[in-house]
């Protein structure tokens, strides 16, 4: 009997394998972590059970009322230790018929008759001796998730700058402070947690800058979409600690430069106008030793690419069941949209459901996850509507500011491309200014460089066959399928009545 | 665990990775780029950037965010581009 | 954007090969109009390693033209400097040679033969026992026999090298228009061409050269008089960026033997060469597989098992990226260069499979000889329209 094969173990992956395995399918999830939860639901990494660690639960919404108020030495108590233990284990718990393959690296995707094959190397990262896996299945759910968008200025590619996500990932995982004087950039409602996780693991959070308008009334009255968010008081929780640390907080504020020799020793602060250019005059020099910065997230596409899904605006298309435009591909979580844990455990759900059908299961339709999938996109539309990026941060570049870091490709060189050798396309501009195909293979400047050249395609630097690299004596050797499609297996078709 | 960073003993505990043993310790950056011989850490800390390249047990192009830490890995370095020993 | 006036050549296609082509033309004093339906440089042209080659070819008519074309890159390329500038004709231009490999002892007699005919041809080819071999190339395998140096072979950018041609199309005075696709020909009442059919209407021209590479085919039907070109896919595996491990281009001695295959099924051969950035590039792998580009793991895997085989030090370094292209194959092997004796007016200038890059500048000049009635360095018969493996049907009703 074939089984579902989830690529992603965040909140969207879990709850599709979950609900998968719930209609008595077999599923098989494949996340490249050692422990599950992604980057929303990140766990201690150096806790030997399931759970979230101190700077974690400092903020996060399954720590009881008090810890909040009484701040994170609360957090010590055995008692709330407990609360927090088991309120993660169940979190992070997978049915029997669930088989978690940790530690993988999906590298391809293939398309072969009657579905796909998902390529995996697993053990330890970027190890030569890892052992390959292939998984075909009929029934494959994408939930990679996504990282988020850095936008270069003078001065990023400094030691000391960061994403906001490397700041979250370090403070939740491994109890690490990337700074101890760490101003926090960027726009979006992600800031917030993140500085709270800083604060959480000892830094000194010198201000959160965001570069947008302040969106009013957010925190005290927020609207329709906006009030799934901040029932939970998630969001008070991050501002009160916040206010409670004299955490300044501006808006129409970015950093626009990082300065050091040899990292990050201060930073340049300035007011922006509505289209994000610097405002003369308000420059000022801030004392710093990192910078975590994030504007909005970037969806993980190459898997949904590599097999061919529709890409629109940017995100996987999907349908009411979360199918993509490719039969027995289903997509969930934030490579659909960037709208959160609750939307991506929704989706998940759904995708899951979706799926264990295609295989042939009985399942009820998922009506409440679907109704609450259409509520997490409507947060997520006001969400992009509030925090967009607007084009004035290509004022903050100099001639000299490297857009893509693996190559270290200056604007000045990147124009000259553009400009001399008048390419036209994604692919030819690529090759002839070098950004975007080091290591990274864009994903760092790929947005930025296309809309640097006036390119209007987000999704173009998605297009990378071999999503994950590899050793060249991995992709030597041959593998057999761990995992076959079953072609006796009857399923219902997509497009499922519900 | 005992692990060795740049011919150094370090302590390190199981769970931490590479680049959390390195920032723990108050080291920032270990690696030059191939082009500027920049210096260059951690950036986006979940294995997308390819920036936090580091050599581990002699093999060069190990991203230090996301690998996990092994009793007796030897961490060195990378200097541009490498190859494996 | 403006409308397209006229011209005295409209060439379609903006890959190396109509790039080269208009390049000769202009150079002739016509004025040329470059059509693409993408960005240029954008297709096949950007798939390519930026091969130029005698060694792979066996003495006949490609070596004719392969030989004509080394000749000619270097002057090319200095001519594009003193028009262009020293930046904008920076091709990553590298005569580097070329190493061919033999590993296995039954390929060791036919690299051997190979090399003295082509020597006879005048083809710079030198034996080399397996330490010599390794001498030049430090990190090759110690199962070589025996290999063949090759010191002519080199090595460019084909992006680069084809914007710098088109650069200087438009210094001349000519234009290249991406975005445009022609959709067929328009003829006079005498049936010789006198103008192209695009979206916004007719661009008037006495000649049009199709130069459309492995879609071809597709074209010469849009314009009525079909000829034979297929795709044959190939696939490139990319290193991460590495210290220098290859310093020519390097290939197993049964490359020559795939490229000649007419086999719809897998031709896998080794093909290692770095680039300016350090990347290693490897290949080859040949399909018929339409103009599918969907990747196809097992090939990536037999392209990475060989080329562990020829080098391996790659063992051990990150495989980045892999990307398929479309070479022009013609069922005899060899390009279309000429004018179509059905249609006046209408020229092609295609069917070079892997070695477009090479070839190009000798292509250009052939045809430009021909357009403009001068004597041809090259003979021009082998690579005729009318060969019945390329023309394709009788006279096309119009």
């Amino acid at each position: 009997m074939s089984r579902v094969v989830v690529v992603g173990g965040g909140p969207a992956g879990m709850a599709a394998a979950r609900a998968a395995a719930a209609c008595g399918v077999g599923v098989v999830l494949v996340d490249s972590g050692r422990k599950l939860g992604g980057q929303y639901l990140r766990q201690d990494g150096l806790a030997s059970e399931d759970r979230f660690s101190p700077a974690a639960a400092f903020a996060d919404r399954e720590s009881a009322p008090s810890a909040a108020l009484a701040g994170f030495e609360a957090s010590r108590s055995a008692a709330l230790r407990e609360a927090t233990l088991s309120a993660a284990s169940r979190r992070f718990a997978l049915p029997d018929n669930v088989e978690h393959v940790a530690d993988a690296s999906v590298w391809a995707v293939e398309a072969v008759d009657g579905g796909h094959r998902v390529h995996v190397r697993v053990g330890a990262t970027d190890d030569p001796s890892r052992t390959g896996r292939v998984f075909a299945t009929r029934a494959l759910v994408l939930a990679t998730g996504a990282y988020d968008r850095a936008l270069p200025f003078p001065g990023w590619d400094l030691p000391g700058v960061f994403t906001a996500g490397a700041a979250q990932a370090l403070a939740k995982g491994q109890g690490v402070a990337v700074g101890d004087r760490v101003l926090v950039g960027g726009t979006g409602p992600f800031l917030l947690p993140v500085a709270a996780s800083l604060v959480g693991a000892g830094a000194r959070v010198v201000g959160v800058a965001e570069a947008n308008a302040a969106v009013t009334g957010w925190l005290r009255r927020p609207a329709g979409a906006l009030a799934g968010w901040s029932k939970s008081g998630e969001l008070a929780r991050y501002a009160g600690v916040l206010a409670r640390h004299r955490v300044p907080y501006r808006s129409r504020t970015a950093v626009v430069a990082a300065h050091g020799s040899e990292c990050v020793e201060s930073v340049t602060v300035a007011r922006l106008d509505r289209g994000w250019n610097p405002v003369p005059g308000t420059r000022r020099r801030v004392e710093a030793d990192a910078v975590a910065v994030g504007f909005g997230f970037t969806p993980q596409l190459e898997l949904a690419v590599a097999a061919r899904c529709a890409i629109v605006d940017g995100f996987v298309a999907v349908d009411a069941a979360q199918g993509t435009s490719v039969r027995g591909v289903f997509a969930a979580g934030e490579l659909t949209g960037i709208g959160g844990a609750d939307l991506a455990d929704a989706e998940g759900e759904v995708a899951g459901t979706a799926a264990a059908k295609l295989l042939g299961a009985e399942a009820e339709p998922p009506l409440r996850a679907m109704g609450r999938v259409r509520s997490g996109r409507r947060f997520a539309e006001a969400l992009a509507a509030a925090y967009p990026v607007r084009s004035g941060w290509q004022e903050w570049l100099r001639d000299d500011t490297v857009v893509c870091r693996c190559e270290e490709v200056t604007r000045r060189a990147l124009y000259r491309a553009i400009d001399e050798r008048d390419v036209g396309s994604v692919r030819s501009l690529r090759l002839v200014s070098g950004a975007g195909l080091g290591l990274c293979q864009g994903r760092v400047c790929g947005q930025n460089v296309a809309e640097l050249a006036g390119i209007d395609d987000p999704a173009a630097f998605a297009r990378r066959p071999i999503a994950a690299p590899l050793r060249m004596s991995e992709l030597a050797e041959v593998v057999s399928e761990s995992e076959s499609i079953n072609a006796e297996a009857g399923g219902t078709p997509l497009g499922v009545e519900y | 665990m005992q692990v060795r960073w740049d011919g150094e003993e370090v302590e390190a505990e199981a769970g931490q990775t590479v680049a959390g043993v390195l920032l723990a310790k108050g080291v920032r950056s270990w690696r030059t780029t191939r082009g500027a011989g920049r210096p260059r850490g951690l950036f986006c800390g979940i294995g997308v950037c390819f920036d936090c390249l580091v050599r581990v047990n002699g093999v060069p192009d190990v991203r230090a965010c996301q690998r996990l830490v092994a009793d007796g890995d030897d961490i060195r370095p990378q200097s541009g581009a490498e190859l494996p020993s | 954007m403006s409308r397209i006036e006229s011209a005295d050549v409209v060439v379609i296609g903006a890959g190396i090969i109509g790039a080269a082509c208009a390049e000769a033309l202009s150079a002739a004093g016509l004025r040329v109009l470059v059509l693409d339906r993408g960005a240029p440089a954008d297709a096949t042209t950007a798939s390519g390693e930026g091969n130029v080659l005698l060694s792979d070819k066996g003495p006949g008519p490609e070596l004719d033209l392969a030989t004509a074309s080394r000749r000619r890159w270097p002057d090319l390329l200095a001519t594009l400097r003193d028009e262009l500038g020293d930046e904008l004709a920076q091709v990553e231009w590298e005569p580097k040679g070329g190493l061919v490999v033999a590993t296995a002892e039954e390929a060791v007699g036919p690299l051997a033969d190979l090399a003295y005919r082509q020597r006879q041809f005048g083809v710079e080819a030198v034996d080399l026992d397996a330490a010599a071999a390794r001498e030049l190339e430090p990190h090759l395998t110690d199962r070589v026999l025996a290999a063949a140096h090759y010191p002519q072979d080199a090595q460019v950018h084909p992006v680069l090298a084809t914007t710098a041609l088109l650069a200087a199309v438009r210094a001349r005075g000519g234009e290249v228009r991406g975005g445009v696709e022609a959709h067929g020909l328009v003829f006079e009442s005498g049936g010789a061409v006198c103008g192209v059919r695009v979206a916004e209407g007719a661009v008037p021209c006495a000649a049009v050269v199709n130069a459309c590479g492995p879609w071809a085919g597709h074209f010469s039907v849009a314009a009525g008089a079909a000829i034979e070109v297929l795709p044959r896919r190939g696939t490139v595996l990319v290193t991460g960026p590495l210290p220098p491990v290859v310093n020519r281009k390097v290939y197993a001695a049964d490359y020559v033997s795939a490229v000649a295959s007419r086999d719809v099924d897998l031709q896998v051969s080794a093909v290692v060469e770095s680039t300016a950035t350090g990347t290693v590039l490897i290949g080859s792998s040949r399909q018929r597989v339409g103009f599918d580009d969907t990747l196809e793991v097992e090939v990536l895997r037999r392209l990475a098992h060989n080329a562990i085989g020829l080098f391996p030090v790659l063992a051990g370094v990150p495989v980045m990226r892999a990307y398929s292209g479309f070479r022009p194959y013609t069922p005899d092997r060899l390009p279309v260069i000429g004018e179509d004796p059905r249609v006046p007016g209408l020229w092609h200038a295609t069917g070079h499979e892997g070695a477009g890059i090479g070839l190009a500048p000798a292509t250009g000049r052939l045809l430009a000889d021909l357009l403009c009635g001068r004597k041809p360095e090259v003979d021009p018969l082998p690579f005729r329209v009318d060969r019945p493996t390329v023309i394709v049907g009788p006279e096309v009703e119009r």
